[in-house]
């Protein structure tokens, strides 16, 4: 009898349980909804053509955009990567390939602690490192501090890209007697190109929505910025002034940018998963 | 899986351009560890006048008073760690939950696009969530959660005072959104990483699927899902937007979780530029510092944690 209940108790805290499994994942997702709901349903009646090439106006002007934040936003993605990917793919590339045990451990933690490490506490490295001693705020320190953010995403995933290229490959060129440089170049790199162009794709993806490193390194600026040694405006900065400034139609213009901005990173972020599917057959 | 070739191969007279080729890379991966350190020197630089001034009394003081030039950490420190730990009272069950949905439950055709939607989670800019939480998150709160949480529970330290929207609890609701897709990444991982035949070892001995999970997998997989853990409350120590846009900005030590707070990363942020003496801007470089010091610790311990079970080859999240 007791043998009896404990079974159906049993099958019954089996059944409850693994339902609330679905549940929690229904939680999760739910965020997930209401604030892409949200995002396009007051983004695209915030929206106009007028949005992309317009610069920003004062809160009692109608119409203005976030042209040059947009602009902005590409020419800080355009340094970090620069910067941050040729590094990230060369200290990939030593990790995976010629790592000395200790210092392979090594930089591969560094690299992980690095991209656990709050994006404002980067912010506060460049400020004091390139915007104090410039004495002014620059697309130049805003990409730098994006470049750190970028280098250890790539770092990783060029790693984990040139594991899955066979060992023979390698071993057959050194066999042609090539030199290691040729191997790499011409045989590994060649093999690992696709993998590691999807990789990167992720990772600018994953930069384009940062905005607490850039609060006090690019910082922001209301028109046209085409220079190095110049503040520059970028979305997610403009959204967050927008967000909290007290005018309706700034708040209209942050949904619009918001729209904007994730419609950005979505696509980049599919696009570097349909890439990697199509190139190398991996499930990204 | 590191050893490679070059270990196989030892040409004891190295091409000059490979020996150059070594030497370039090996510089730039030294870089690497390297920024880490830059990092926290940097930020002890630049700290000193406001570490000269205060001390270690900087820590647990209260005072912030920019004319006057006091300064103390303490209420932004209090308010990461109880944001910190309001999240991930939420986002630990749920994500654990949903790990094991997605790893032991889902019909196998759903798995992909759940865990492409997880991603996406952590795909979505932090000023958008701080943006969603301003404008929809804050004013639920105010007009239905925190009236109904004071009526039913007001009697508890936790739900006392007036309901403002913004505060603690919505911070911490949104910190636990943000992180849960952390915690199911590496938590999914390390259960799929279980051996089946630990389990079938289980249906053996007349286990139901719950026991098994319960028995046998969450043990197994026991100190990966920490390392997720402490990997996602790394994320929310260091959270900056979300929690500006959302936390109510002024700096209290209240039980209460509907009170306004402030956070390390929050202030940062909202002082940063218009710092108008050279106290004030290196105390929130010392803010900076104690935040760096913070997820330093946690991220290492969470990274051994996760080490110890995929042996190194735990993907970046």
């Amino acid at each position: 009898m007791t043998g009896d209940l404990n079974r159906k108790i049993r099958k019954l805290r089996n059944n409850v349980m693994l339902s609330l499994t679905g549940v929690a994942t229904l939680l999760v997702l739910l965020p997930l909804a209401l604030i892409l709901f949200y995002v396009v349903k007051e983004g695209v009646s915030a929206i106009s053509p007028g949005f992309f090439v317009h610069l920003p106006e004062p809160p009692d002007v109608p119409g203005g955009g976030m042209a040059n934040a947009i602009v902005g936003t590409l020419e800080l993605l355009l340094v970090a990567v620069i910067v941050g990917v040729p590094l990230g793919i060369a200290a990939g590339i030593y990790v995976a390939e010629h790592g000395a045990e200790f210092l392979t451990k090594l930089v591969r933690f560094s690299a992980d602690v690095l991209n656990g490490t709050p994006t404002i506490v980067t912010g506060l490295f460049i400020y004091g490192l390139v915007v104090l001693p410039m004495r002014k705020f620059s697309t130049l320190a805003g990409g730098l501090a994006l470049a750190i953010i970028l280098l250890p995403v790539v770092l990783r995933t060029t790693d984990e890209v040139l594991q899955t290229i066979p060992r023979s490959y390698r071993e057959a060129a050194l066999a042609l007697g090539a030199t290691r440089f040729r191997v790499l170049w011409d045989v590994v790199l060649r093999a690992a190109r696709a993998g590691i162009m999807g990789g990167v794709l992720l990772a600018i993806s994953r930069v384009a929505g940062e905005t607490a490193p850039l609060l006090f390194t690019s910082f922001n600026n209301s028109y046209w910025s085409m220079w190095l040694d110049r503040p520059v405006a970028s979305l997610t900065v403009q959204i967050f002034n927008y967000a909290i400034a007290p005018y309706d139609r700034w708040h209209a213009q942050a949904w619009a940018g918001a729209l904007t901005l994730i419609t950005m990173i979505i696509v980049i972020n599919l696009g570097a998963r349909a890439w990697l599917r199509w190139r190398t057959g991996r499930l990204a | 899986m590191s050893a490679t070739a070059s270990s196989l191969v030892r040409v004891e007279q190295a091409h000059w351009g490979d020996r150059v080729y070594s030497w370039a890379l090996r510089l730039i991966a030294a870089l690497v560890p390297l920024l880490i350190v830059a990092i926290g020197v940097e930020l002890y630089r630049g700290s000193q006048p406001s570490r000269v001034a205060f001390g270690w009394h900087f820590l647990s003081s209260s005072a912030w008073d920019p004319v006057f030039g006091h300064f103390g950490a303490w209420p932004y420190i209090y308010g990461t760690l109880l944001t910190t730990v309001l999240a991930l009272l939420i986002a630990a069950p749920l994500g654990v939950g949903t790990a094991l949905f997605l790893a032991e439950m889902a019909p196998l055709w759903l798995r992909a696009p759940l865990g492409y939607l997880i991603e996406l989670l952590a795909a979505v800019p932090s000023v958008v969530y701080g943006l969603w939480g301003i404008f929809v998150l804050a004013p639920w709160l105010q007009n239905s959660l925190e009236p109904w949480l004071t009526a039913h529970f007001g009697f508890l330290p936790f739900f006392q005072g007036a309901p403002y929207g913004v505060g603690f609890l919505a911070a911490g609701l949104i910190l636990a959104v943000m992180t849960v897709p952390f915690i199911v990444g590496v938590a999914r991982e390390v259960i799929a990483a279980v051996p089946v035949s630990q389990r079938e070892a289980a249906y053996a001995l007349s286990a139901t699927h719950w026991d098994a999970i319960w028995d046998v997998v969450l043990p197994s997989a026991r100190s990966g899902i920490l390392g997720g853990i402490m990997l996602g409350m790394g994320r929310a120590l260091g959270e900056t937007m979300a929690v500006t846009m959302v936390i109510g900005n002024r700096p209290t030590v209240s039980a209460s979780l509907l009170a306004p707070g402030y956070t390390l990363s929050s202030v940062i942020a909202n002082e940063l530029t218009e710092a108008m003496t050279q106290l004030h801007l290196s105390a929130l470089r010392e803010i900076g510092l104690v935040l760096f010091g913070i997820t330093l610790v946690v991220n290492i311990l969470a990274r051994l944690f996760v080490w110890r079970v995929t042996r190194g080859i735990g993907k970046v999240i």
